[in-house]
């Protein structure tokens, strides 16, 4: 499943992801990663029965975990499957099928937003 | 030699012996049968299209109220139509947005409210005559109370379209969509191979008068569309139909982000292949329709070309701009132009739509002129201020706001040995650096990241960052950074003052 770390300032020093990933042996895949020196906010892929334990691992470290269960929704009835949203979407989401409709992928999404304001036909909401 | 005429091909669509295809189509034949065998044995060719089309709107008459009303100014769910016409006609814009609503909702939705059957709030008022003494008018009405609703589009079915990008370092929301920084994308629009311009680009049977597939029903082309462009690849056409015919599947209103709202249109055009020059033309390909990527960071009606493109380049997903791989998006839906051209097909063939001639030509050669503007567009130059103080980056704290005192300006420019501009202090710096004691060097306090204009810029584009940043005022530098002057809020609203 995907998952999102969020460290706060006060944290940002401390090696909170390399020590959870240590004590609990349980390997991330980190996808998006944007931190700097206030804030930090990654974007992961766990096995799901391991995510009980790394995120008590990471919580305990002063880190805030949340689940990514509600992906992008399209709604087929507005969309012209014209491919706005293709070019825009960071985790290649959307692709066109080889009869030129639009293909969803929704297990990629790390609920970015970036797609919603890119659609001219509004068909696109983030967990429905 | 093949010579058809319309009359021969219409014959064949009675008796269902017509051969008919689409431009997708088509191309193969051509490589298979050669132009000549292609014109023997293709009657009609079908294209379509399905794509944003801003230049759209609704013809419409209300019939008349009792009392009468003479309306002045008309809404649709609080969209404003232009009503400066007879008595109950109004025109009702697909780009016009909504009083209360903003770029949520506009012309085009209403549009489309109407054909799928829903009531539509009318608001109209107006200075009373004798003939028609109302004042106000407040109403429900749905597409069948209307006497007609027709779709009269000033410009559709662009021939092809420039792709857009953004150099810049922020994203732009434009009419070609969302716009990622540093070349993060490029959006294009049309149908390329279908596109109906570019199978007849020499508007042999596109013309005045010609029968076409239009939002789902029977449309004709009018006349040439404004801005028609022809020599240049970019023709355009005027469109007419009748709303309560059409279909939803083919029109759909659009909202773009931080732009507004549009109509997506569906058209599809029949080209009756009369001879092989007709045939030739109906086989262009993806690879042969040429456009360019256009950098929209210039915010300059001439954008900067980044580079050459064809169609099928767009279409292949990504294009390369300084070696980097860019994933490329649509706006039209290519899914949607070969439902149209396969639908329009249909008709053909079972005998629903005859192909026509137009009863005039459209012109084939020429391009758009640019505005004529006689009033010179002011530049940053003309309204700043020169006088700007300016202090070295290794002077003290104590310095810059002697600096300040003795010239009472609250900005100073701060710069190199060699007098380049390196940053910005204001007041407002210089009391926080004391707040917190420290009084070290000028370029230790200062503001880094300077936002700057150059003295050429038109001051509308100045004005625009100093509000989408929240700033009071920005150094004018030249080329080589040195300060010319420095441009604040007062110059340009005693500019705007003078202008309105
Ligand atoms: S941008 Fe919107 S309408 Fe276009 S394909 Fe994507 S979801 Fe569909
Ligand atoms: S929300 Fe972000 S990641 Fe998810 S589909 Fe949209 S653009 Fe892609």
């Amino acid at each position: 499943m995907k998952i999102k770390i969020s460290i706060p300032t006060e944290r940002i020093h401390n090696p909170i992801i390399s020590e959870s990933i240590i004590e609990t042996g349980i390997l991330l895949n980190i996808m998006v990663a944007n931190i700097d020196s206030t804030y930090g906010e990654l974007i992961a892929d766990v096995k799901d029965s391991r995510f009980d334990k790394i995120k008590n691992a990471l919580e305990s470290r002063g880190a805030i975990v949340a689940i990514l269960d509600r992906p992008i929704h399209r709604d087929e009835e507005e969309c012209v499957e014209c491919g706005a949203c293709i070019s825009v979407c960071p985790m290649k989401v959307y692709a066109f099928d080889e009869t030129w409709g639009l293909c969803v992928d929704e297990k990629k999404c790390i609920q970015c937003g970036m797609c919603i304001k890119m659609c001219p036909h509004g068909a696109l909401k983030l967990g429905e | 030699m093949v010579e058809k005429s319309v009359h021969e091909i219409n014959k064949k669509i009675e008796d269902g012996s017509v051969n008919v295809v689409t431009a997708e189509e088509m191309v193969g034949i051509v490589e298979n049968l050669g132009v000549e065998g292609a014109a023997r044995e293709v009657d009609v060719v079908t294209t379509g299209t399905f794509g944003a089309m801003c230049s759209s709107g609704l013809m419409l008459n209300l019939g008349h109220s009792e009392p009468p009303i003479k309306i002045q100014k008309v809404w649709f769910n609080n969209v404003e139509a232009y009503s400066g016409l007879a008595a109950v006609d109004a025109y009702l814009g697909a780009a016009q947005i909504s009083d209360t609503r903003g770029i949520q909702y506009g012309g085009a939705h209403v549009i489309e409210d109407l054909l799928r059957g829903k009531e539509i709030d009318v608001h109209a008022t107006s200075y009373g005559t004798d003939c028609y003494p109302r004042k106000v008018l407040d109403t429900t009405i749905t597409l069948n109370d209307l006497n007609e609703a027709v779709l009269l589009n000033p410009r559709n079915a662009y021939q092809k379209y420039a792709a857009a990008t953004n150099s810049s370092k922020r994203i732009l929301n434009t009419y070609m969509g969302e716009l990622l920084p540093n070349f993060g994308n490029v959006t294009y629009s049309g149908a390329g191979v279908l596109s109906p311009l570019s199978n007849d680009p020499s508007y042999e049977t596109i013309g005045m008068g010609t029968r076409i597939f239009m939002g789902g029903a029977q449309g004709y082309i009018i006349g040439n569309g404004t801005q028609h462009s022809p020599s240049g690849g970019f023709g355009t056409l005027m469109l007419k139909g009748n709303l309560k015919e059409m279909n939803p599947d083919y029109l759909r209103a659009a909202s773009f982000t931080g732009y507004g709202t549009t109509l997506y249109m569906g058209i599809g055009i029949p080209i009756p292949i009369l001879n092989e020059k007709l045939a030739a033309s109906t086989a262009v390909r993806d690879v042969d329709i040429m456009t360019s990527v256009l950098d929209y960071a210039v915010g300059s009606r001439d954008k900067p070309v980044i580079k050459q493109v064809n169609y099928a380049d767009l279409r292949s997903g990504s294009v390369q701009i300084d070696g980097k791989d860019v994933p490329t998006s649509s706006l039209s839906s290519f899914k949607n132009a070969r439902k149209i051209a396969n639908e329009l097909k249909e008709w053909v063939k079972h005998g629903n739509f005859f192909v026509s001639m137009p009863v005039e030509r459209i012109c084939c050669e020429g391009s758009a002129k640019s505005m004529k503007q006689t009033q010179a567009v002011p530049l940053v130059k003309d309204v700043m201020s020169d006088f700007i103080v300016t202090i070295k980056k290794n002077q003290t704290v104590q310095d810059a706001a002697k600096k300040i005192w003795e010239n009472s300006f609250n900005h100073l420019a701060v710069i190199s040995d060699t007098g380049e501009l390196v940053g910005i202090l204001t007041a407002w710096d210089i009391s926080k650096a004391v707040a917190e004691n420290r009084f070290d060097s000028v370029e230790s306090v200062m503001t880094k990241k300077v936002l700057t204009c150059a003295p050429n810029e038109p001051v509308d584009l100045a004005a625009r960052r100093l509000d989408r940043y929240g700033v009071s005022a920005m150094p004018v530098i030249d080329a080589q950074r040195q300060v010319l002057g420095i441009i604040t809020s007062d110059n340009i609203s005693k500019l705007l003052a003078r202008r309105y």
